[in-house]
């Protein structure tokens, strides 16, 4: 008797234009590569919103933990010299 | 693997302004010329840590230092930025690295010029990351995907560098006769080669022809060369520093500058190896990408151990 599951969860990216980002658009169910690409298709771009497709099975992603974001990102606030407005331009000066 | 019918089809979709992503049909030489101009991109990123990696330990202030590192650091990321897209054109790092190490693949000639003063740092944040800026912010409207996203990246974080260069020589120009002499000196220096990162001139650039075709590249060397032309040396007038060329002159009709003709003979002669770091600059990353190879076997020991690990608990 087959095992009756929900199969593989694959999450989703699309692009919604030629050559922007890929981003995080949901996820499917889908028992291989072939199907979900074609649940992605179905399911998330019915109303034209991308140009291209990434599906990767979710056991392949990790993500950090929120509770280390004070850890991970708080070291770029406290570097403003990093950031171009930092840096005080001659009066006058042009395209910089 | 050619396929006449696949080519067309390709150019139509370049025609068409789309982008090309990793894993769509791509000729041959599309790709050959990606992985060369992108490696030579990455590379100089990394290259380019030297010249001001030699001034962290003499930043006149802990101010200058933070500030001298924290570039520093944006321009190994911009490097590993470049690899990884480069990556997914099938290549290796470790191929790239050979390619860098041998010489096969080239570097911007600019590096192999020294920091020989505070006043160079600069001069190398304004003039050379000016001129890198110019290059980047048209390579953002670049046919492939993963190198115009990069592109888009580095952009958002170069406009600091350019600022603190200029911010670092316009100190020097308010300051002593001395400091002022200083800035001028880096000038002379570093101007001429940094018109040089441009490249030959379009009628002397054999590749130009396909990169264009290809919305690789969507300004040619010379267009690009005279937008930096143009921009930079309103802001050296404007902080007093005079322009090293006594036959620039502003054309009131085309309001454009036009300059003395570049020395073609250093350009090559730099590009061939005879500038004067190119040893000193390979001969470093070999040193250090040596010297580094226990981190990266120990990484791989870690690794097997780990797989095994899992191997036992699943």
């Amino acid at each position: 008797m087959a095992t009756d599951t929900q199969l593989d969860l694959w999450e989703v990216f699309i692009q919604s234009k030629s050559g922007l980002p890929y981003i995080h658009s949901g996820s499917v169910h889908a028992s291989d590569v072939k199907m979900a690409m074609q649940n992605a298709r179905d399911i998330y771009t019915r109303r034209g919103e991308g140009t291209s497709i990434w599906v990767v099975p979710a056991k392949h992603i990790s993500a950090s933990n929120p509770d280390d974001n004070d850890m991970l990102f708080d070291p770029s606030n406290d570097k403003i010299y990093r950031h171009p407005t930092f840096y005080v331009m001659p009066e006058g000066a042009k395209n910089i | 693997m050619h396929n006449e019918h696949s080519d067309t089809h390709f150019q139509s979709r370049i025609d068409n302004g789309e982008h090309i992503e990793a894993k769509d049909y791509m000729p041959e030489g599309y790709r050959k010329h990606l992985i060369r101009q992108m490696s030579q991109h990455a590379h100089s990123e990394v290259i380019g840590m030297q010249p001001e990696g030699n001034w962290i330990t003499r930043a006149p202030s802990l101010r200058a230092k933070q500030i001298l590192l924290a570039k520093i650091q944006d321009e190994g990321g911009h490097g590993l930025y470049l690899y990884s897209a480069v990556e997914t054109l099938g290549v290796s790092r470790a191929e790239l690295i050979e390619q860098l190490q041998t010489g096969k693949a080239k570097y911007s000639s600019i590096f192999n010029y020294p920091a020989l003063n505070w006043a160079d740092i600069g001069a190398i944040g304004w003039l050379v990351d000016g001129a890198a800026i110019v290059n980047q912010v048209s390579l953002q409207r670049t046919s492939y995907g993963p190198y115009s996203r990069a592109m888009v990246r580095i952009c958002k974080e170069e406009s600091f560098h350019q600022r603190q260069g200029y911010e670092i020589m316009t100190t020097m120009m308010r300051g002593t006769k001395d400091q002022q002499a200083m800035a001028q000196d880096a000038m002379n220096r570093w101007w001429w080669p940094a018109l040089m990162m441009f490249g030959p001139h379009d009628s002397d650039s054999p590749r130009s022809g396909d990169a264009v075709k290809w919305k690789i590249k969507r300004e040619t060397n010379d267009e690009l060369r005279q937008k930096f032309i143009d921009k930079t040396i309103p802001q050296a007038e404007l902080i007093g520093l005079t322009i090293p060329d006594k036959n620039f002159k502003l054309d009131e009709k085309t309001g454009h500058y036009t300059l003395s003709p570049i020395n073609w003979e250093e350009f090559h002669r730099v590009v061939a190896g005879h500038g004067p770091c190119n040893k000193q600059r390979l001969d470093h990353h070999i040193k250090y990408h040596q010297e580094g190879a226990w981190v990266r076997e120990a990484a791989e020991a870690y690794k097997v151990k780990t797989a095994k690990k899992e191997l036992v608990t699943a």
